[in-house]
């Protein structure tokens, strides 16, 4: 529910300027200026750093050895197996636990667009996972589910007199996916709930009347409607878990082949001190992170200027 | 309607019902296990197949509390505790006057300045990691809760700003012009006027703010040590098994995730505006 008023009859005309309107213009700036200040400081230097070292070949081991290399390390980036690699896992990590997590929350959110006794219950039951910590959630899957002797899913598959496989070196990238999937769900389903409670139900209604089946309303309206809502779970879900450390450091340490960009990034300056090098690959996280903000910006911008308008 | 139309609708939203209890169920089924477990022996703990009705005992959380003469989380507990309020208040210090310039008295281009806001927050964290800890070192901030507290700052002021934009867009702009004409001046606005009508976003942004720095682990594994440990930061020491620690563990998830859950809970309806950024009401 958007229930505005007008809020858009503040902007003062500014038709006119006498002398002391540019005085005025720097007044209504004031207050946004802390804010704006404090974060080109503190997000906008760092990253201008990062580009700079990114040219450097600097082990903070050999400090006095530091010289300009150029794109050397982007090219060592790009051409060395672990972290082409760790690109890869990062692209693979992210799609399937965006995607399960979507269509998982999808039917979550379907279903609780119902009425039914105990729906807040529920509703609350679903959005715990995601409040756990995330480094918590990630040891309550490693030691409490995961453990292949005393863990919970062997422990299940015992009563069935089922195998008892170790699920994390089986397959340790399933194993960090299947944990982030459990957490995300739930914020795929609140986004997507709440674009399930902005359907006209006037509309769904008249189809109904006219003999619509559940599955055509599904199909012809729920989901075009609901486009915009699933692309913002996508994006901020690919925003969110591209950058993923906690699960990946948690579960597997970086280790089976599921190191992503992020670990990668952490381990190459906090471990091998390969300062250069860690930075270009932090700059090519971003290159990709820019691709998917474009998108992400766009959606957000349609959906905000949707509100501006329906206000 | 027919009756029997009436019927099969009946019983249509029974089976959705449970359904949906049945997934409720499942998703929360790990944590209900992890709460069971933490007030289990350890050695009951460990048993496979799984003791579901064993003895209680609060024994995992004195284990964890240090009894047993481990590491005291109580340090890592209030150093998350501070960074996360502290930096919290500063966001809150930091947006409220900038979501009145991009809502209420809009400075030219507030659109562009928002967005701005915005895609700072696409920024992933790795990207500007290094620069910040080699500063950290060569200032001698390293290891240095206040450190944190001005990163988290920056991590949670974009989301501030837009969450609060969009509620500060809902105060009635004749309240505000009445103050003025009053001749009230604009921290006395902002204080009285603004604030008190727009409690519960602000509340709620407080919470959501606090939710995200409480959970950070990258910055605060890099940039702390002994002295500034984060809880997050505490529970990484349980990466690697030590023996029999099952309960240990789950106690300690529960204690350091209690918080998190506490505050979600209390955010719950404005949960799914913060977190996407005040793009979804």
């Amino acid at each position: 529910m958007t229930a505005t008023t007008a809020p858009y009859a503040a902007t003062p005309a500014r038709a006119s300027r006498p002398p002391s309107a540019r005085l005025r213009a720097w007044a209504t700036r004031a207050p946004l200026l802390p804010a704006l200040v404090f974060m080109i400081v503190v997000t906008q230097l760092p990253f201008v750093a990062t580009v700079v070292i990114s040219f450097f070949d600097w082990n903070a081991l050999y400090p006095k050895a530091r010289h300009f290399t150029g794109v050397d390390n982007y090219r060592q980036v790009l051409t060395d197996p672990d972290l082409r690699h760790s690109v890869w896992t990062t692209v693979l990590l992210t799609v399937t636990v965006v995607l399960v997590s979507l269509v998982l929350g999808l039917a979550l959110a379907l279903l609780l667009d119902n009425r039914f006794r105990g729906r807040g219950i529920v509703r609350t039951l679903l959005i715990a996972p995601f409040l756990v910590v995330p480094v918590a959630a990630a040891l309550l899957w490693k030691h409490v589910l995961y453990n292949p002797e005393y863990g919970l899913l062997n422990g299940l598959l015992h009563y069935v007199g089922g195998p008892q496989p170790d699920w994390i070196s089986n397959t340790p990238l399933l194993a960090v996916e299947a944990a982030l999937v459990w957490q995300w769900t739930p914020f795929m389903m609140l986004i997507l709930l709440a674009g399930l409670q902005s359907r006209d139900p006037e509309q769904i209604e008249a189809a109904r009347v006219d003999g619509a089946g559940e599955w055509q309303i599904f199909r012809h309206l729920t989901l075009p409607h609901l486009r915009r809502y699933l692309e913002l779970g996508a994006l901020l879900g690919c925003i969110y878990i591209v950058q993923n450390f906690d699960a990946v450091f948690t579960i597997t340490s970086g280790g089976l082949g599921t190191a992503n960009l992020p670990y990668t990034v952490y381990q190459s300056f906090y471990q091998a001190h390969e300062n250069g090098l860690a930075s270009a690959a932090g700059v090519l996280v971003v290159i990709g992170s820019i691709i998917i903000a474009t998108f992400a910006l766009r959606v957000v911008s349609s959906l905000f200027r949707e509100e501006a308008s329906r206000a | 309607m027919s009756s029997l139309a009436l019927r099969v609708r009946k019983h249509r939203g029974l089976s959705i019902g449970l359904v949906a209890w049945l997934a409720g169920i499942v998703f929360f089924f790990p944590i209900a296990w992890m709460a069971l477990t933490s007030f289990h022996s350890e050695a009951d703990a460990a048993a496979n197949p799984p003791s579901f009705g064993a003895a209680l005992t609060l024994d995992g959380y004195r284990e964890f509390f240090g009894a047993g003469g481990g590491a005291s989380p109580w340090p890592a507990l209030i150093n998350s505790a501070v960074a996360s309020i502290v930096s919290t208040l500063f966001v809150l210090v930091l947006a409220f006057p900038a979501a009145y310039a991009l809502s209420i008295r809009r400075v030219r281009k507030w659109t562009d300045v928002l967005f701005f806001f915005l895609s700072t927050k696409m920024l992933p964290v790795v990207a500007g990691l290094l620069p910040i800890y080699l500063f950290a070192k060569n200032t001698g901030m390293l290891d240095n809760i206040w450190f944190l507290v001005v990163l988290y700052t920056s991590m949670n002021l974009p989301i501030a700003v837009w969450m609060m934009q969009s509620f500060l867009a809902e105060v009635p702009v004749a309240v505000i012009e009445a103050a003025q004409i009053d001749g009230a001046r604009l921290p006395t606005i902002l204080w009285r006027v603004v604030a008190p009508i727009a409690l519960p976003g602000i509340a709620a942004t407080a919470l959501i703010c606090f939710i995200f720095s409480w959970n950070e682990l990258l910055f605060a594994r890099v940039l702390t040590g002994v002295v500034a440990e984060t809880a997050p930061v505490f529970l990484t020491g349980f990466i690697t098994s030590q023996g029999l620690f099952l309960a240990k563990v789950c106690a300690a998830s529960l204690v350091v995730s209690l918080p998190v859950l506490a505050a979600g809970f209390a955010a719950q309806d404005k949960l799914v505006q913060g977190l996407s950024l005040g793009a979804v009401k």
